[in-house]
C-alpha cells in the first residue's frame, strides 16, 4: 500500500517495544514480517499495548513506527488508540492510577480515595499537578483518573495501578487506600484483599478455585485437570457436541444463547479455518465471576476451549481478556506455557493428531469489546465497532470465518458436562435451567464474593448465604444483571435465580451481577452514574446509542438535581421515548439495554414520589 | 457457458408481496414497491455502515428494528415500514440529531422532521459550542459530568486549513461517508478515519493534523458523499458566509473532464458566471460519483480572475 507515514521518529525504546510484539528486528529497516495484511493489522493492538507499558503514553514517533511496521494508515492507527480508554496519546507519568467510581466502589469509599488522591496527586488527568512518588531513592511521576468498573466489586474499593518502563508492571487490587495507591505507583507489590469464593451446592465451576495452587499444571491435573480433554478426544467431536447440546447449557456471557447449538452451527460452517474465541472481557458493572476463574483456575478455561477448538474442528483459539485484569493474564499466559510444554497445546494435542494453539489477546480500556462482534474486530487491529448481525458469528466471526464464540463460564462448565455427561448435570438446577451458576455478589453485604449455586435458588437465599446486610439494615434494592440488567425491589426477592424464574418477574440474571443497596444509599445518583458508564462506553458509531446515551445522561443529571424540564412525569416520558428508541434501533447490545436498569428502578422502586412533583 | 440467472426473494412490505433478486436488501425492496424509506448514511455508491438508523423497519419475528439499507432480502420476510415502533424510533432518531448537530442544510433532514413530528427541542437549549480543540482533547472514557440544563452538541468552529474545502464538524452527524470514500471504497488513501469514542467519537486525521500536513490528496470525494454539508468547496462556504449563496441564480451543466482521457462526468454548478460546486453523477458508469482533484477542484481554473 502506498501509504503516506509520519515523519516523527521512535525512541529505540519505543522501537524495541515494537519490535518485541512484533517478532523481528528492524534494525535493518526490512520488510514486515507477517507476508498478509490481516494478520499485520492484527498486530495492532498489542503494539500499541506496548508502547504504552514501555513509556506509558502512544508517542507520535511510536504510532508512526507502529504504522511503518505493520503498514497501517496513521489515521486509522490514530482513530484505533484514540477509542481504548487504557491507552494515552499524550504524555503522561511513567506511573498512572485508575480509580474505579462505579455503582460498587461509590458505595465501598471511593469517593474518599479519590479525595485523598486529589490531596496527594492533585487533581485527575492534570499532568501539570502530577506528583512525584518515591521508591528506594528513584522518582517517578504519578497521575490518576477515575475508571469505571474494575471487576473487584467484592474487594471494593478498587484501584489499577500500571507503571511503564522497561519492564512494565500493572497491579489491580481491592480495599485501594491512597497509601496503598501510591506505593503500587512507586513500584511495590500490594498484598490482595480477600473475598469469598463459596458453593451451597455441588462446587463444579469453583472444583479448584481458592483451593489448588493456580499456577501449577500438575496439581492441575492431580485435581482432576484434562480428564474431559482426554475424554472427549476419545469421544469424537459430534459426541462431544451432542453431549453439551443435551446439557441445555446456555451461554453465561448475558445473552443465554443455547452453547450446543452454537458450536453444531461453527461445526457444519463450510468455510475454513475456524475459530475458538474466549470472551474474557468481562466488563459489566458489578461482574468478576470470570476473573475469579481466570485468576484460580486458569487451565480449566484454557481445557474448555481446546475442548470447544476439537468439538468445532478450530485450529486456533483466541483468549480475549479485559485490559484490567493484570492477574489474570499473567496466569493464562503461565498456563498457556504449561500447557504447550505438557503438549496439551500445539500439534499433537494430549498425543492426539489434534492440533490446537491459543493466543492471549489483551483489551485495552472498552467495554463495547465485550460485544462478540466489537471483539473481533478489536483482535483483527480496528475500533471496537460491533456490526449487525446477521451473519451471525457462527458462519462470519473473527476474520469472518466461523468463529465458536463463548463466555469463561460457559466454557468452565463444558468440563463437567464432558466428563460426567449431561444427565450427571441436569443434577443441579432446574428444569429449563440445568447445573450450576456463578453469581456476583458485592455491595453492602457481609461476604461479598463469587458463589456457585444450582439455577433455582432464591435471590433471598443467596442473599442470606453472603451474610446479608452488614448491620442488619433493610435492602433497598437488588441490582439484578448488572448495569444492563435490572433492579429488584424488597418485595422481588423470592425471585428464583434461573433463567426461567427471571424472566418471569420480568428481570435478567445478565452476567450473574447481585449486588446489594441499602436504604443509605442515595439511589438516583446510583442511576444516574449508570448513565454516565453508558454514556461513556458507546463504541459511537450509531445515532440512537452515541446521542441517545447523552440525553439519558443529562435526563438524570436533571432528576437528581431536581430541577426538572416540564416536571417528573415529563421526564418519565422523555425516558421512555429514549429507551424505546435506543432499544428498537440501536445496533448492539449497548444501547439497546443502556436504559433498562435506569427504567427498571424508575419503575419498581419509585424514586420519585408523586408528591414531589 | 451461460450464467443462471440470480434467484429471486419473496417477501412482504406493508402487506405487498414483492419479488426481488437474491443479495438485494429490504431497502432494494422497498424501493421496488416506491415505499419511501429515509436514509442518511446509505449511498449507492458506497458499503452500507447503517449507522444514521433512520432507515428502521419492523421485521416479524425481530426483537428488534432491523436496518433496511444493510439487512438482505431474505425469502418470506414480513416487513412494516410505518408502524408505531418505526415511527418512534425514526422521530427519536431526528430529535437526538437535530438536537446535536448542525442539521440546517440538509433538506432530507428538514422533510422528515414535519413528516415525524420531531422535535429536537425537548432535550432542552443548545448548550453552547467547544472551543477549537477542546472536542480533539476528549479522552475515552471520561467527560465532563453535565447538570442536564442544556443538550450537549458536538458545536465546534470550522476548520480551515486550505484553499478547496472546509470542515465544519458541527455539521458532522458521523455518517462515516467521507471515511468510506476516502478509504476502499473509492480513493484508498486514508487520510481520515473515526477517532474517539461515544459523542466523542469525530472524523480526524493522525493526531488531528491539518489537512495539507496529512495524506489527503484532495480528490474532494468526501466533500461529493457528505450528506449534510459538514464538508464543502470553500468557494461554497466563502459565497454562504457573505450571504451570497443563491440556488435561483445558478445553472447546472453536465460536461466531460478534460484533464485526461478517462472520461469522467462533471456537473457543474454556476452562479454569477463562476463554478462553485463540482460533482459527478454517484451512478455514472465511469466515475461513480467520484473524482481526482484536477476535475473536481480543476475547473476553477476556467475563472478569469485567478
Amino acid at each position: 500500500m502506498d501509504l503516506k507515514h509520519l515523519e516523527d521518529t521512535p525512541t529505540d525504546a519505543e522501537r524495541q517495544a515494537v519490535d518485541d510484539v512484533v517478532g523481528q528486528s528492524r534494525s535493518d529497516g526490512g520488510h514486515a514480517l507477517a507476508p498478509d495484511a490481516r494478520a499485520r493489522r492484527s498486530l495492532l493492538l498489542p503494539a500499541l499495548l506496548a508502547l504504552q507499558a514501555r513509556r506509558g503514553w502512544v508517542s507520535r514517533g511510536g504510532l508512526g513506527y507502529v504504522c511503518r511496521v505493520l503498514e497501517v494508515p496513521p489515521a486509522e492507527a490514530f482513530g484505533v488508540a484514540s477509542f481504548y480508554a487504557l491507552l494515552a496519546l499524550a504524555e503522561r507519568p511513567a506511573a498512572f492510577a485508575h480509580l474505579c467510581d462505579d455503582v460498587a466502589c461509590s458505595m465501598a469509599g471511593a469517593d474518599q480515595l479519590r479525595a485523598a488522591m486529589e490531596q496527594r496527586f492533585g487533581a485527575p488527568h492534570a499532568p501539570e499537578h502530577r506528583a512525584e512518588v518515591h521508591t528506594r531513592g528513584h522518582a517517578t511521576k504519578a497521575c490518576w483518573a477515575k475508571s469505571p468498573c474494575l471487576g473487584l466489586c467484592d474487594q471494593a474499593p478498587a484501584a489499577l495501578v500500571t507503571v511503564a518502563g522497561s519492564s512494565p508492571s500493572a497491579q489491580a487490587f481491592g480495599g485501594a487506600t491512597a497509601e496503598k495507591v501510591a506505593a503500587a505507583m512507586a513500584g511495590r507489590a500490594i498484598e490482595p484483599a480477600s473475598y469469598a469464593i463459596c458453593a451451597n451446592g455441588p462446587r463444579r465451576l469453583l472444583a479448584r478455585a481458592g483451593l489448588v495452587d493456580p499456577t501449577r499444571i500438575d496439581l492441575y491435573q492431580a485435581h482432576g485437570g484434562f480428564e474431559a480433554l482426554h475424554k472427549a478426544l476419545a469421544m469424537g467431536p459430534a459426541a462431544v457436541i451432542a453431549a453439551v447440546t443435551d446439557s441445555k447449557l446456555a451461554g453465561r456471557g448475558g445473552a443465554a444463547f443455547p452453547t450446543g447449538k452454537k458450536w453444531e452451527a461453527v461445526s457444519k460452517a463450510a468455510a475454513t479455518p475456524r475459530y475458538v474465541v474466549c470472551n474474557a472481557d468481562e466488563s459489566e458493572p458489578g461482574t468478576f465471576k470470570d476473573r475469579v476463574l481466570l485468576e484460580e483456575d486458569p487451565f480449566a478455561v484454557l481445557e474448555a476451549m481446546t475442548i470447544a477448538g476439537f468439538a468445532v474442528g478450530a485450529a486456533r483459539g483466541y483468549l480475549y481478556l479485559r485490559g484490567e485484569y493484570p492477574k489474570a493474564a499473567s496466569r493464562i499466559a503461565g498456563a498457556i506455557q504449561q500447557m504447550r510444554a505438557a503438549g496439551f497445546l500445539g500439534s499433537q494435542v494430549a498425543g492426539s493428531g489434534f492440533a490446537f494453539d491459543i493466543e492471549l489477546r489483551s483489551g485495552a480500556g472498552a467495554y463495547i469489546c465485550g460485544e462478540e462482534t466489537a471483539l473481533f474486530a478489536s483482535i483483527e487491529g480496528y475500533r471496537g465497532e460491533p456490526r449487525s448481525k446477521p451473519p451471525f458469528p457462527v458462519h462470519s466471526g473473527l476474520f469472518a470465518k466461523p468463529t465458536a464464540i463463548n463466555n469463561v463460564e460457559t466454557l468452565a462448565a463444558v468440563l463437567h458436562i464432558v466428563r460426567e455427561g449431561a444427565a450427571s448435570y441436569a443434577s443441579a438446577g432446574t428444569a429449563g435451567s440445568p447445573g450450576t451458576k456463578l453469581f456476583c455478589v458485592s455491595g453492602r453485604v457481609a461476604n461479598p464474593g463469587v458463589y456457585e449455586t444450582p439455577f433455582g435458588t432464591p435471590l433471598r437465599s443467596l442473599l442470606e448465604m453472603a451474610g446479608g446486610v452488614p448491620g442488619g439494615r433493610p435492602i433497598q434494592a437488588v441490582l439484578l444483571g448488572g448495569a444492563a440488567g435490572g433492579f429488584v425491589s424488597p418485595a422481588g426477592l423470592d425471585l428464583e435465580l434461573s433463567f426461567e424464574g427471571a424472566r418471569s418477574a420480568g428481570a435478567t440474571l445478565g452476567s450473574g451481577v447481585i449486588l446489594v443497596l441499602d436504604d443509605t444509599i442515595p439511589l438516583v445518583p446510583m442511576l444516574r452514574r449508570i448513565a454516565e458508564f453508558f454514556r461513556d462506553e458507546s463504541c459511537g458509531q450509531c445515532v440512537p446509542c452515541r446521542v441517545g446515551t447523552v440525553r439519558q445522561e443529562e435526563l438524570l443529571a436533571r432528576l437528581e438535581s431536581g430541577v426538572t424540564r416540564g416536571g417528573v412525569e415529563a421526564e418519565g416520558l422523555l425516558l421512555a421515548d429514549l429507551g424505546q428508541a435506543m432499544r428498537d434501533a440501536s445496533i448492539c447490545g449497548l444501547g439497546q439495554t443502556a436504559s433498562s436498569a435506569i427504567e427498571s428502578a424508575l419503575r419498581v422502586l419509585q424514586p420519585f414520589p408523586r408528591s414531589t412533583r | 457457458m451461460t450464467q443462471a440467472p440470480p434467484k429471486s426473494v419473496n417477501m412482504r412490505i406493508d402487506g405487498h408481496e414483492v419479488s426481488v433478486p437474491e443479495g438485494s436488501t429490504i431497502l432494494d425492496a422497498c424501493r421496488k414497491l416506491a415505499v419511501e424509506t429515509p436514509t442518511f448514511c446509505w449511498a449507492e455508491n458506497l458499503t452500507p455502515v447503517n449507522v444514521c438508523r433512520i432507515c428502521v423497519v419492523e421485521l416479524e419475528g425481530a426483537r428488534t428494528l432491523v436496518p433496511a439499507c444493510s439487512r438482505k432480502a431474505e425469502p418470506g420476510m414480513s416487513i412494516r415500514t410505518d408502524s408505531a415502533r418505526v415511527r418512534l424510533s425514526r422521530k427519536v432518531v431526528l430529535e437526538l440529531l437535530g438536537s446535536s448537530v448542525d442539521m440546517s442544510l440538509s433538506e432530507t433532514f428538514a422533510k422528515l422532521k414535519s413528516q415525524y413530528g420531531a422535535d429536537p427541542d425537548r432535550f432542552g437549549p443548545r448548550a453552547p459550542r467547544a472551543a477549537a480543540g477542546e472536542r480533539e482533547a476528549a479522552e475515552p472514557g471520561h467527560h465532563e459530568v453535565p447538570d442536564g440544563s442544556a443538550a450537549a452538541s458536538v458545536g465546534q468552529p470550522v476548520k480551515v486549513d486550505n484553499e478547496l474545502f472546509v470542515r465544519d464538524y458541527e455539521k458532522c452527524m458521523l455518517c462515516y461517508k467521507c471515511v468510506e470514500a476516502c478509504g476502499t471504497d473509492a480513493q484508498n488513501t486514508f487520510a481520515i478515519a473515526v477517532a474517539g469514542r461515544g459523542f466523542d467519537a469525530r472524523i480526524s486525521t493522525e493526531f488531528n493534523a491539518s489537512l495539507p500536513d496529512s495524506a489527503c490528496v484532495f480528490c474532494g470525494n468526501c466533500v461529493g458523499v457528505c450528506p449534510t454539508g459538514a464538508l464543502m468547496f470553500k468557494s461554497e462556504s466563502d459565497l454562504r458566509e457573505r450571504g451570497e449563496w443563491d440556488e435561483s441564480k445558478q445553472t447546472v451543466t453536465d460536461t466531460i473532464c478534460g484533464y485526461c482521457g478517462v472520461g469522467c462526468q462533471l456537473t457543474l454548478r454556476v452562479q454569477d458566471n463562476r463554478i462553485v460546486r463540482v460533482t459527478s453523477p454517484s451512478d455514472h458508469s465511469v466515475t461513480g460519483g467520484h473524482l481526482c482533484i484536477k476535475g473536481r477542484f480543476g475547473s476553477t481554473f476556467v475563472e478569469g480572475d485567478r
